[in-house]
């Protein structure tokens, strides 16, 4: 009887189709902690929220074979994420802002373009040809080496003469625009953040100058040159 | 080895893979509790003789060798403490983030030829990413724990990972550049024969760059002289301050994860990976070699090499934390920006001027041709291998799909 069932269910578990299971698995852990970054109030909470929403992508990007982007994923977004968890805490050290509630009004605003959004993806996707078939879950892992191509300009996915006759195949242009670009955001924000020194003299210069000063003409004592030295 | 078990001794499909992958979880995750356990050892005794004391003698006999097993069972029956003020979800789940990041990485991570977790074509990019996210859970720690020293603690780590992270990556792009792929498998093959063919000795740059790399990668795992995050003479244990027993021990087994693993990057990246640096094997005629042929005793022994490097790597860290004093924020900042991001980048375009005009080396073809074969070896057994796993396994799924349909 036990026997029975045993094998009943190892072979049960020998028919689920794994690739699936791990979809939905993902899938579901991205929805709810997606889900549960607005429903929490605790900033810090949202934002590991928001990890795990993000990571669970990373996981359906590895689960379709695409390593690159699964990678890009972990390093930019997941990591991206650890910046808004730094402010997340630094700003719940202070009590007022410990929890951060959210009008209902916002709450129903927030709903109606998210729920405008999400119909608009869903046509989307569901109006891809390509996409209706199943089967398309599993495909042979390209190696980074073309996308790395590409973007200095040599489109190997396409043909040589193609490549010959149309030349704006490569991404080096908006690659380049867009490092530029970020650049340009570096230097802003390390000008923002810098601190703004006050011209405080040194006490050796401030000697050094009143030692210059004439014998004759030291109405100014040391004392109301450093005085006025440090405002 | 999943295709092995389904041809050769007949096991289904679904059992093969699953079997295969439960091993590969047990052996990494006995990488990291053994080598934590041998570790914390090696760190006693090493810190003991550099302040000229004995260190652990009694437990286990000579040389105290029983001690950190002993430490464990000490954890294990340490009460579980939890401040009132925790955030008790994100106090109990923090260590365990910690330890998984360290874990993930380690799955992409080639210990011989092949004797891979999983084999990435991006794994130099997926270790260093995952290896960012331990940070995760020092933060979370510090901030669930509802203690200013904890979260000064983490505070400090989080400004510390996240500056060192820009050097780090100068440093692991110059061996992608150098071998043409981010796979660690291929970067580390592509070093095989004597000493001079590994990246450290490569040019002048590369023998900078890896010097610049153990030092990011010290900051990067959160070790003295970088360990300010848990400076124990301002913070008390820093962001760990509140946890004690199995939890705080998680903490550990995840620092020192992560030593092994930035010490057998950079074996893999700069030192051989899995080659000694004679080709014994090739020399004695046991092997033509080609990893892909060689016998299964030869990856072994690839194994042992790169345990004994990341070994050495990991003795290094702990040598320079006995020896050095802690930074201060500042100098650490200092050594990030002012140091280290700037070599890095010089070194980087030194690597590619050197590739560009010297290929060959100082010594024209001594380098480049063996590396050459190499390539083309690899890249086609590699189309071919996974040409045949795909037809493969799309065959075996087909079958599966029609049984099931039926």
């Amino acid at each position: 009887m036990n026997q029975d069932a045993f094998d009943i269910s190892l072979s049960l578990f020998a028919l689920i189709d794994w690739h699936g299971f791990f979809f939905l698995l993902f899938a579901a852990i991205a929805c709810i902690a997606a889900l549960m970054v607005v429903l929490t109030d605790n900033v810090v909470r949202m934002a590991l929220h928001l990890i795990l929403s993000l990571g669970a992508t990373a996981g359906l990007f590895f689960l379709a074979g695409a390593e690159f982007i699964g990678a890009m994923q972990l390093m930019i977004y997941v990591g991206g994420t650890l910046v808004l968890l730094v402010f997340g805490v630094m700003l719940t050290a202070q009590t007022q802002l410990v929890a951060l509630r959210t009008p209902a009004s916002d709450r129903v605003l927030a709903g109606i373009l998210a729920a405008a959004l999400l119909a608009v993806l869903v046509q989307a996707a569901f109006s891809i040809e390509s996409w209706q078939k199943s089967g398309q879950g599993i495909v042979s892992a390209p190696t980074a080496t073309p996308l790395g191509m590409a973007l200095v300009g040599v489109r190997v996915d396409q043909s040589a003469e193609a490549n010959l006759l149309d030349a704006k195949g490569g991404y080096l242009l908006p690659f380049e625009i867009v490092s530029v670009h970020l650049l340009v955001v570096l230097i802003g924000a390390a000008y923002l953040a810098r601190a703004k020194r006050r011209r405080v003299p040194r006490p050796v210069d401030l000697m050094a100058s009143v030692d210059s000063v004439e014998p004759n003409s030291s109405v100014d004592s040391p004392s109301t040159v450093l005085s006025g030295g440090s405002e | 080895m999943a295709e092995f078990l389904i041809e050769t001794i007949g096991l289904p499909t679904w059992f093969a893979w699953t079997a295969v992958a439960g091993l590969s979880a047990f052996l990494i995750l006995n990488v990291i509790a053994g080598g934590a356990l041998v570790f914390i050892w090696a760190e006693r005794k090493i810190a003991a003789r550099i302040q000229d004391r004995l260190g652990p003698t009694r437990t286990g006999g000579r040389f105290g060798w029983l001690q950190s097993l002993a430490d464990g069972i000490k954890l294990l029956a340490k009460e579980d403490l939890m401040p009132d003020g925790a955030d008790a979800l994100l106090f109990r789940l923090a260590p365990y983030v910690s330890f998984c990041a360290s874990f993930c990485a380690f799955i992409a991570l080639p210990f011989a030829f092949d004797t891979v977790g999983q084999r990435l074509n991006v794994g130099v990019f997926f270790v260093v990413a995952v290896l960012g996210l331990e940070v995760f859970g020092v933060i979370l720690a510090g901030y669930a724990s509802a203690s200013k020293w904890s979260l000064f603690g983490a505070m400090r780590e989080a400004a510390q990972v996240v500056s060192y992270e820009v050097p780090l990556g100068m440093c692991v792009v110059v061996p992608v550049m150098l071998a043409g792929s981010m796979d660690l498998v291929t970067i580390g093959e592509k070093q095989a024969g004597w000493a001079v063919n590994w990246f450290i000795f490569h040019d002048p740059f590369t023998f900078v760059i890896f010097w610049v790399y153990c030092t990011c990668a010290i900051a990067s795992v959160n070790r003295a002289p970088f360990d300010l995050a848990e400076a124990e003479s301002e913070l008390v244990a820093g962001f760990h301050t509140e946890y004690s027993g199995l939890r705080w021990s998680f903490f550990f087994m995840a620092e020192y994860g992560s030593m092994f693993l930035v010490s057998a990057l950079a074996a893999i990246l700069f030192l051989g990976g899995w080659n000694g640096p004679v080709p014994v094997s090739e020399l004695l005629g046991f092997s033509d070699g080609v990893a892909a042929t060689a016998p299964f005793a030869l990856r072994f022994i690839g194994c042992m090499n790169l345990f004994l490097k990341a070994t050495a790597g990991v003795l290094l860290m702990m040598w320079i934390r006995w020896t050095l004093p802690r930074l201060r924020i500042d100098q650490v900042m200092t050594t990030c920006l002012k140091y280290c991001t700037p070599i890095a980048a010089a070194m980087f375009l030194g690597v590619m001027l050197w590739q560009l005009f010297l290929p060959g080396g100082l010594v024209p073809g001594s380098f480049r041709a063996a590396a050459g074969v190499r390539e083309g070896w690899l890249e086609q057994s590699y189309r071919k291998e996974s040409a045949e796993d795909e037809s493969l396994s799309l065959k075996k799924l087909s079958r599966h799909i029609s049984e099931v349909s039926r």
